[in-house]
C-alpha cells in the first residue's frame, strides 16, 4: 500500500516509520524541512535510505501534494498541527484526487464526530484522552 | 436578516458597520481576544469571542436561525470550514468566503464554497475593465445560478455595427441589458443602434462568451488572451 502523510510531528513521524517497516511505501510531506530529522531520529539508516520519501510544502498547494505522490496514494493521513487544516486537505485527498482512505487527525471531538458522519474517517486523539481520564478516575474493580 | 462575520479584521468591521446600518442583525465573532476586546467597546453584544470554527461557538452565535454566514478571516481553511459547517450542517441558505491566497480558490470550489471572493480576483477584473483591449470582460459570475454579466467592446469589424438592438438575433441565453457611449451607460431601446466603440453589457448564459464575442468583438477573441 502506499501512504501519503501529511504532517511528521510527533505523530506523524512515528507512523510514518511504523508504516515503512511494515512493508508499506511511505511518503511524507511537511512543511518543515527539520521534520525531516524527526524521521531519521533513532533509525540507523537514513529516511530515503530505508526506502521513505520526504517532501518538503505545504498540503494546500497541489504541486506539492502532486510531487509527494497523492496521484497513486492508497491512504491520506493528515496529522499537521491544525484541526482546519486537516479536514480541509483530506477532503482534497478524496474528491479532488479519489484516493479511497482519507484518515484526519481531528481534536475537537465535535466536529471529529460530525465530518465522520460525513464519509471521513476522524480520529480524535481528544476524545481518546478524556475515555482514558475516565477509565483512571473510575474506581477499580477487585 | 441575521448574518454571522466570522473574523472581526477590517473586512469583517466594515461590512458588520454596513449591515447594522442598514437594520440588519449581526453578531462578529473574532477568536483573537486581543481583537476582541479592542472592538467589543464599538460592537457591543454584537460582537463574540470564540473560534469560529467550532460548533458551540456558532450555536452559541445562534447559527440556526442565521440567513447569511460570512467567513472572511485571514486563514483560508478556517473560512473554508465555517462555510462548509453552515451550509451542510445547520442548512444555512446563504454563505460567502473570503479567499485570501488566490491559488485556493480551487479548493474553495471543490468543497463546493460558493461564492468565495478574491481581492485579488477582483482587482484583475477591475484592470481588465480599465484595459478594454482585453475583449471580453467577465464583470460577474452567480455561478450557482449560471449566469454570468460581461462587457465587450464593439469593434469596427463587428457584424453587429449600424443594427438596430431588434435586428441582432443574440443566441438563446444572451441577453443586452446595457450600452455605455461617450463615458455614459444606457439600457438599450429595441431602436438603439449599435456603433463601433461602444461597450455592451450582456448577461449570458456560461459558455456563450465565444459566440456573443463574434457578434460584438469578431477580432478582438481570443488573440487577446
Amino acid at each position: 500500500m502506499f501512504v501519503l502523510i501529511v504532517g511528521a510531528g510527533r505523530v506523524g513521524s512515528a507512523l510514518a516509520k511504523s508504516a515503512l517497516a511494515a512493508g508499506h511505501a511511505v511518503s511524507v510531506l511537511d512543511e518543515d524541512p527539520l521534520s525531516h530529522e524527526r524521521l531519521d531520529a533513532g533509525q540507523s539508516k537514513s529516511w530515503e535510505d530505508s526506502g521513505g520519501q520526504f517532501t518538503v510544502g505545504t498540503a494546500l498547494e497541489t504541486d506539492a501534494l502532486i510531487q509527494a505522490g497523492i496521484e497513486r496514494a492508497d491512504a491520506f493521513i493528515a496529522s499537521t498541527a491544525g484541526d482546519n487544516t486537516n479536514l480541509v486537505i483530506a477532503q482534497i485527498a478524496q474528491k479532488r484526487f479519489g484516493v479511497e482512505k482519507a484518515i484526519v487527525r481531528v481534536m475537537d471531538p465535535a466536529r471529529a464526530d460530525w465530518y465522520n458522519e460525513q464519509g471521513l474517517q476522524t480520529i480524535s486523539p481528544t476524545k481518546h484522552a478524556i475515555e482514558m481520564f475516565e477509565r483512571a478516575l473510575a474506581p477499580q474493580e477487585a | 436578516m441575521y448574518a454571522i462575520i466570522a473574523g472581526a479584521g477590517k473586512v469583517g468591521r466594515n461590512l458588520a458597520r454596513e449591515l447594522i446600518s442598514k437594520d440588519h442583525e449581526v453578531t462578529l465573532i473574532e477568536n483573537s481576544r486581543a481583537s476582541y476586546l479592542a472592538n467589543e467597546e464599538e460592537f457591543e453584544h454584537a460582537i463574540q469571542y470564540g473560534d469560529a470554527t467550532e460548533l458551540w461557538v456558532l450555536e452559541r452565535a445562534g447559527i440556526q436561525r442565521a440567513d447569511l454566514v460570512i467567513a472572511v478571516t485571514g486563514d483560508d481553511e478556517d473560512n473554508i470550514l465555517v462555510c462548509q459547517v453552515a451550509k451542510e450542517k445547520y442548512l444555512c441558505d446563504r454563505i460567502i468566503a473570503r479567499v485570501n491566497n488566490p491559488r485556493n480558490h480551487d479548493h474553495f470550489r471543490l468543497l463546493g464554497i460558493q461564492p468565495a471572493v478574491s481581492a485579488t480576483d477582483l482587482i484583475l477584473r477591475l484592470i481588465e475593465h480599465e484595459v478594454p483591449r482585453y475583449g471580453l470582460v467577465h464583470l460577474l459570475a452567480l455561478e450557482e445560478e449560471r449566469l454570468e454579466i460581461i462587457e465587450l467592446e464593439v469593434t469596427a469589424d463587428a457584424p453587429t455595427v449600424g443594427h438596430k438592438v431588434t435586428e441582432i438575433e443574440l443566441p438563446e441565453g444572451a441577453l443586452i441589458i446595457s450600452v455605455l457611449r461617450g463615458g455614459a451607460g444606457f439600457v438599450p431601446k429595441g431602436d438603439t443602434v449599435i456603433e463601433a466603440g461602444d461597450e455592451v453589457l450582456l448577461v449570458l448564459d456560461p459558455g456563450l462568451e465565444e459566440a456573443i464575442t463574434s457578434y460584438f468583438a469578431p477580432s478582438g477573441y481570443p488573440a487577446a488572451l
